[in-house]
């Protein structure tokens, strides 16, 4: 059993520096109430994989704002002026990397694999810098596992196992970070007794997950 | 006609029934009301749906329903929802029949730059490299110039989305198939002569005997 933590003790445990996963795609399905923490709590130094720093003033955008991040790793930043003139300013590191090698080096990660050789990015500037693999005579490029120290997740329903459930578009990155961050941090919806949560309806088995959120007041 | 209206109708037609398709933000997300129900064809989006449908009406819209932009959408009945390594696996591995994305220039390669302007724009490419790497077939629509500035050009000069030369390039000119012997001038738009699309395109063309107008009825075709 998981008791559920405040966001604001959730954001306590994040040191400054540490390398965050955050789930959320556009800022739909990302931990709100905790990245709302960690600006009050004017974390520094942060690095961000995620897939994208959502808008200004919206999830990721919000850290973006408070200058609580010094290097993002994303495959899109295109809607958050912010971040493009942070990179450009120097004051933020951006590494993008195209979402689905994104999603696989993150999985990688999380599955205990060496890597992933892909197609996507050969001859272009993605490649610029990594390995390109010869299997049999046909070149492939090498992405290497993506590892975080905290995965910030959010989900529809959970149990105080932790077993998480997601809904519609709010799932995107939030499976595979769970299993590749080393503390995994979930802001569900809403939180169900033990048993409420049928098995087959759990993306996210409870073993991967170390922290609840405990859900908004009402 | 608006010239995104002859792209989108155009595009359409280009598209199989009963297929997977992923349609980019922007001018090619318009293609999708030219489709007909009938037509049978599922759209991807990146975030994660097979089977997204329109934006909702006012008031109908719900938070965790959204397109790659982040735009409220619909489901349509059968549609599945799935995680982001899912929704790459159906792009990079081949289960995507067709992605329609936005241009900036083409060359005479058939390869494609959609993604930065160094120094200027940097979005990030999201998912573009992988939609062009893994679809079935790549479908660039675009205007046929930039305020006038050709886009359909001899090299690219900006960094190139894929080194995979697309299937087809629809503009509000013409429709363009890049081949082994280069790109080939296969339609013109309605009131645009083969001499119109020449003036405004520096790649160079092959221009057969016949080049038809561009069939502009709403759907897919049977293909």
């Amino acid at each position: 059993m998981k008791h559920a933590i405040s966001p604001a003790a959730a954001a306590a445990l994040i040191p400054d520096g540490a390398i965050l996963m955050i789930g959320g795609f556009m800022g739909v399905g990302s931990p709100h109430r905790l990245i709302d923490a960690i600006v009050a709590a004017d974390k520094r130094g942060l690095t961000v994989i995620a897939n994208d720093t959502a808008m200004p003033g919206v999830g990721i955008g919000k850290l973006i704002a408070a200058r609580c991040v010094s290097r993002v790793i994303a495959s899109h930043i295109g809607l958050n002026p912010e971040t493009q003139k942070c990179m450009m300013a120097g004051e933020i590191k951006v590494e993008l990397v195209p979402q689905g090698t994104l999603a696989e080096r993150i999985r990688a990660a999380g599955f205990g694999l060496g890597g992933v050789l892909t197609k996507t990015g050969l001859g272009t500037v993605a490649a610029e810098g990594q390995r390109i693999i010869d299997i049999d005579g046909d070149p492939w490029l090498y992405a290497p596992p993506l590892t975080a120290d905290f995965a910030l997740l959010a989900c529809e329903r959970a149990d105080y196992n932790g077993n998480l459930s997601y809904q519609l578009t709010a799932t995107n990155f939030n499976p595979v970070m769970a299993m590749a961050g080393a503390i995994v941090i979930c802001e569900p919806r809403e939180i169900l007794p033990v048993g409420a949560v049928p098995p087959d309806a759990v993306n996210t088995p409870g073993v991967l997950v170390d922290h609840l959120i405990e859900r908004a007041s009402r | 006609m608006k010239y995104e209206e002859i792209i989108q109708r155009r595009v359409a037609r280009e598209l199989h029934p009963g297929t997977l398709v992923n349609l980019g933000i922007g001018l090619p997300t318009g293609v999708s009301q030219f489709i007909l129900p009938e037509d049978g064809i599922l759209f991807q989006s990146e975030n994660g749906i097979v089977g997204m449908g329109a934006r909702p009406p006012e008031g109908m819209e719900y938070s965790e329903l959204t397109d790659a932009g982040g735009s409220f959408v619909t489901a349509v009945p059968g549609a599945a929802t799935v995680d982001s390594t899912v929704s790459f696996g159906l792009i990079r591995g081949g289960h995507l029949d067709a992605t329609v994305l936005g241009g900036l220039e083409v060359d005479e390669a058939g390869h494609l730059a959609n993604w930065m302007v160094p120094g200027r724009m940097v979005p990030g490419m999201g998912g573009a490299m992988d939609l062009v790497t893994g679809a079935r077939r790549v479908i660039v629509a675009m205007q046929h110039t930039a305020k006038g500035r050709p886009k359909i050009v001899p090299t690219c000069t900006l960094p190139l989305t894929s080194t995979r030369r697309v299937t087809l390039i629809v503009t509000d000119f013409a429709v363009i198939e890049p081949t082994d012997e280069g790109l080939v001038l296969r339609e013109r738009a309605p009131d645009i002569s083969v001499e119109d699309i020449l003036n405004v395109t520096t790649a160079r063309l092959i221009v057969p005997d016949h080049v038809p107008e561009m069939d502009l009825r709403a759907g897919a075709a049977a293909h």
